[in-house]
C-alpha cells in the first residue's frame, strides 16, 4: 500500500479502530488459548490506533485478514469519494468558466505517447521520392509489370494450411498455389523468375497451424518474413458474405509512417494489380498498428455518401515482421535491411518501428 | 583371477548391473564397448575377457580388442586400431586382427561396422540437404505478444478506419462516376461552408453561388416538373442558397434515372428533406423564414411530401 495517505482518512481509521475496540478484545479473548502470538502484536496496534497514528501504518501490517480486508474497503471507500469530490468540482469550475475553461484534457494512448521516429516519411520529401522511383518496385509502379504470385508452403502441409493458402490465392489475383515436395527455395527462385512471377509467398507450418509469412519479390526484390498469428479462415467469420469474385480488390495501407514502413507498404501494394476494379466493390486492407499488421478482406457498399457498409468475406491475419532481406531469398549470406531484436526493441513500451 | 562365468552370474541376472536397462521384452546393455547392445552373455564386455568392438569417433572407425593378457592392466586393457576408410578394406583389417577369434565376435564386428558406415553417409547426405532450423520461443515473450496484438487490434478500430478512409476516396472522386453520390458530398460540404459564412456575411456568397445554381439548373428537365414548379425554382434560385437548389436537381436527376431501387430514392428524399431542416436549423438569422417558404413550396412541387416525419426524427 501507499504510505501517501489523505490525512483524511486516517481520523476515519482511527475512528474505526476504536469502534472496533470491543469486537478485538472478544475475539482475542476467544483466542486466547489458540493464537497467543496474535495478542501481543494486537495490543501495541490497538495502543498505537487509540491515540494517534504513526506515519508509516499502513492496512497490510494488520494480520488477521478479515480486519485487515475490512480496513482496506473502508481505505478504498474513502478514495473513491475523494475523486468524486474532486471531480464534482471540476465539473462545477467548468461550467462556472464556460466558454473560457481550458481544453479538456485528452486521454494518453501509445500511439498519442509514441516515441517519436526519425525515420518518419515525409510525404514531400524527395529523397524518398527519388528512392521509390528506382527502387526494386518502380518496374510495378510505373505500370510495366503486373503481378503474378506464387503461393506454396513449407514442407508437408497440413489441411488448415492447405486451405489458408487456397483462400489467399483467392484474395490476391493472379495466384498460384503449388505444392512444395520438398524443393529447395534457392533452386524455384531462379524457375519462378522465368515464367514471369513477380512474387513468392512461403507460408511457413507448425504444428498445424500457419505461423511464418517469407514474402519475397522476385526479380532480385526485398524479402520479407513474417510471423503470422491469429489466422481466421473463411468459415470460422462471423456474418461473412458470399465467397469473394475475380475482381481485382483496391487495396488500403494504413499507417505505414517510417521509412521502414513504407517500403513494407509498397511491397504489399505491389501485391495487387495497379488498376482495381470498383465494380466489384472489393477492398484488402493492411492497417498497421503498434508493429502488428491487420490483414482483412471486405466487401463494401455506399448506402449513401456518408455511410458504407462492409462485409468482410475472406481470411483474416496479422503479420508481425521479423526481417527484411535485400536480395532474394538466402537467410545465410543475404544482406538484412532490418532484423527484429527482441532485446532492444521491446525494451520501450512506446516505441515502435513501422 | 579373472573368472567370466562367475561374473556374468553375478551381474548377468541375479545382481545388479549398472549398465543393464530392462523393459518389458529385453534387457539392454549401456556399455559403450558393447558391440550388440544387447545383455547377453556373449555381449557382455564385462563377463567376456577375450572382446572386439568398433566404435566411431567423429567419423572414424576403431577397432578395439580386450585380452585376457591385459585384464589386470585397466589402462592398457583395450587396444585401439584405426579402420581405413575404405570399406574392404577396413572389412579386410578386421578379419586379419580377429583372426583365429570366436566366429561370433567377429560377426558381430563386421556387422557393427557396416551400420556405422551406413549412418554416416546419410548424415553426410542429410548436410548436403536443406536443413530445418529450429527456433527456441520463449514462452513470456510469445505471451506477452499475444496480449500486445490483442491491445493492438482493439486501438486498432479497424472498421472505423476502413469506412473512413473508403468515404474519403469516394469524397476524393476516385471512384470516378460509378456512383452518384459524390455530387451530395461536394455540395454538402459546400453548403455546409455557406451557412457558416451566412452567419457571418449576407448575400455575397449566395450570389457567387447563385451563378454555379443557375449553370446547374439548367440540366433539370424533369417529367415530374411543371412550368409553375420551374418559375418556383427560379423564385427559390433568389431567396435560397443554391447549393440547396443544386442537391435538389441533382437529387431529383438522380431519382428520375435510378428508379430501380425505392430505397434510395427515400433515402436521397430523407436527405433531401434532411439537408434542408439542416439548413434552416444552421442558417440561424438569415433565413428560416426562407427555408419555410422554400419548403412548403417543395412539398406541392414532389411527391415525397409523404417522407417528411421520418427524417425529422432523423434530423433531431
Amino acid at each position: 500500500m501507499d504510505i501517501t495517505e489523505v490525512p483524511v482518512s486516517n481520523d476515519n481509521k482511527g475512528k474505526k479502530n476504536e469502534y472496533k475496540k470491543p469486537k478485538n478484545k472478544s475475539v482475542t479473548k476467544e483466542r486466547n488459548a489458540v493464537e497467543p502470538k496474535l495478542e501481543p502484536k494486537l495490543e501495541p496496534k490497538l495502543e498505537a490506533s487509540e491515540t494517534a497514528f504513526p506515519p508509516t501504518f499502513s492496512v497490510s501490517e494488520i494480520k488477521n485478514k478479515q480486519r485487515r480486508h475490512h480496513m482496506f474497503m473502508k481505505f478504498k471507500q474513502e478514495k473513491s469519494k475523494l475523486k468524486l469530490q474532486v471531480k464534482k468540482k471540476k465539473k462545477k469550475e467548468r461550467e462556472a468558466l464556460g466558454d473560457k475553461a481550458p481544453p479538456k484534457e485528452v486521454p494518453k494512448t501509445i500511439e498519442n505517447q509514441r516515441v517519436y521516429d526519425e525515420t518518419t516519411v515525409d510525404p514531400e520529401d524527395e529523397e524518398i521520392a527519388f528512392d521509390e522511383g528506382t527502387d526494386e518496385f518502380s518496374a510495378y509502379f510505373n505500370g510495366l509489370t503486373n503481378p503474378k504470385v506464387l503461393i506454396t508452403t513449407s514442407d508437408r502441409p497440413r489441411g488448415r494450411t492447405v486451405r489458408f493458402c487456397e483462400q489467399l490465392a483467392t484474395v490476391v489475383p493472379n495466384a498460384h498455389v503449388y505444392y512444395r515436395r520438398g524443393l529447395a527455395l534457392k533452386k524455384i527462385i531462379p524457375q519462378c523468375v522465368a515464367r514471369n512471377f513477380t512474387y513468392l509467398m512461403v507460408i511457413n507450418e507448425d504444428r498445424k497451424m500457419p505461423n511464418g509469412l517469407v514474402l519475397c519479390h522476385l526479380p532480385d526484390g526485398p524479402t520479407a518474413h513474417f510471423k503470422i498469428s491469429s489466422v481466421r479462415l473463411r468459415k470460422e467469420m462471423k456474418r461473412r458474405g458470399k465467397d469473394p469474385t475475380e475482381h481485382s480488390p483496391e487495396v488500403i495501407l494504413n499507417n505505414f509512417t517510417t521509412r521502414l514502413g513504407h517500403s513494407i507498404g509498397r511491397l504489399f501494394a505491389a501485391l495487387f494489380p495497379q488498376d482495381p476494379q470498383f465494380v466489384g466493390r472489393q477492398v484488402a486492407t493492411f492497417h498497421n498498428q503498434r508493429d502488428f499488421i491487420f490483414f482483412r478482406f471486405h466487401r463494401y457498399i455506399f448506402k449513401n455518401e456518408k455511410k458504407v457498409g462492409i462485409q468482410e468475406l475472406g481470411p483474416r491475419f496479422t503479420l508481425k515482421l521479423r526481417s527484411l532481406q535485400k536480395g532474394t531469398f538466402d537467410s545465410k549470406f543475404g544482406e538484412y535491411e532490418w532484423v527484429l531484436k527482441r532485446h532492444e526493441m521491446d525494451a520501450c513500451r512506446r516505441k515502435f518501428q513501422i | 583371477m579373472q573368472c567370466d562365468d562367475v561374473i556374468w552370474d553375478i551381474i548377468g541376472n541375479k545382481q545388479f548391473c549398472s549398465f543393464k536397462v530392462k523393459t518389458k521384452s529385453q534387457s539392454f546393455c549401456r556399455n559403450e564397448y558393447n558391440i550388440t547392445g544387447l545383455c547377453n552373455r556373449s555381449s557382455c564386455p564385462l563377463s567376456n575377457s577375450q572382446y572386439a568392438t568398433i566404435r566411431e569417433e567423429k567419423g572414424q572407425c576403431f577397432l578395439y580388442m580386450k585380452v585376457i593378457e591385459r585384464a589386470a592392466f585397466p589402462a592398457r586393457m583395450w587396444e585401439k586400431v584405426k579402420l581405413s576408410r575404405n570399406y574392404e578394406k577396413a572389412l579386410e583389417q578386421i578379419d586379419e586382427s580377429l583372426i583365429y577369434w570366436p566366429r561370433f565376435l567377429r560377426h558381430k564386428c563386421k556387422q557393427r561396422f557396416t551400420k556405422i558406415t551406413q549412418y554416416l553417409i546419410r548424415m553426410r547426405k542429410l548436410v548436403l540437404k536443406r536443413q530445418r532450423k529450429l527456433v527456441p520461443l520463449s514462452r513470456k515473450v510469445e505471451r506477452r505478444e499475444k496480449r500486445k496484438e490483442e491491445k493492438a487490434l482493439i486501438a486498432a478500430q479497424l472498421d472505423n478506419a476502413i469506412e473512413k478512409e473508403l468515404l474519403e476516396r469516394l469524397k476524393q472522386g476516385t471512384y470516378g462516376d460509378i456512383y452518384n453520390f459524390p455530387v451530395h458530398a461536394f455540395d454538402k460540404a459546400l453548403e455546409q461552408q455557406d451557412e457558416e459564412s451566412e452567419e457571418e456575411e449576407e448575400g455575397e456568397d449566395e450570389e457567387e453561388e447563385d451563378d454555379e445554381g443557375v449553370g446547374k439548373s439548367e440540366f433539370v428537365a424533369e417529367e415530374e416538373l411543371e412550368e409553375s414548379d420551374l418559375s418556383d425554382f427560379e423564385e427559390m434560385n433568389k431567396l435560397k442558397t443554391s447549393s440547396d437548389e443544386e442537391e435538389q436537381d441533382d437529387e431529383e436527376e438522380s431519382s428520375g434515372e435510378e428508379e430501380e431501387e425505392e430505397e434510395e430514392e427515400e433515402e436521397e428524399d430523407e436527405m433531401k428533406v434532411e439537408t434542408k431542416t439542416k439548413a434552416t436549423s444552421k442558417s440561424k438569422g438569415k433565413s428560416p423564414a426562407n427555408g419555410s417558404t422554400a419548403r412548403k413550396k417543395r412539398a406541392y412541387v414532389e411527391i415525397e411530401y409523404e417522407t417528411e416525419p421520418a427524417p425529422k426524427s432523423r434530423a433531431t
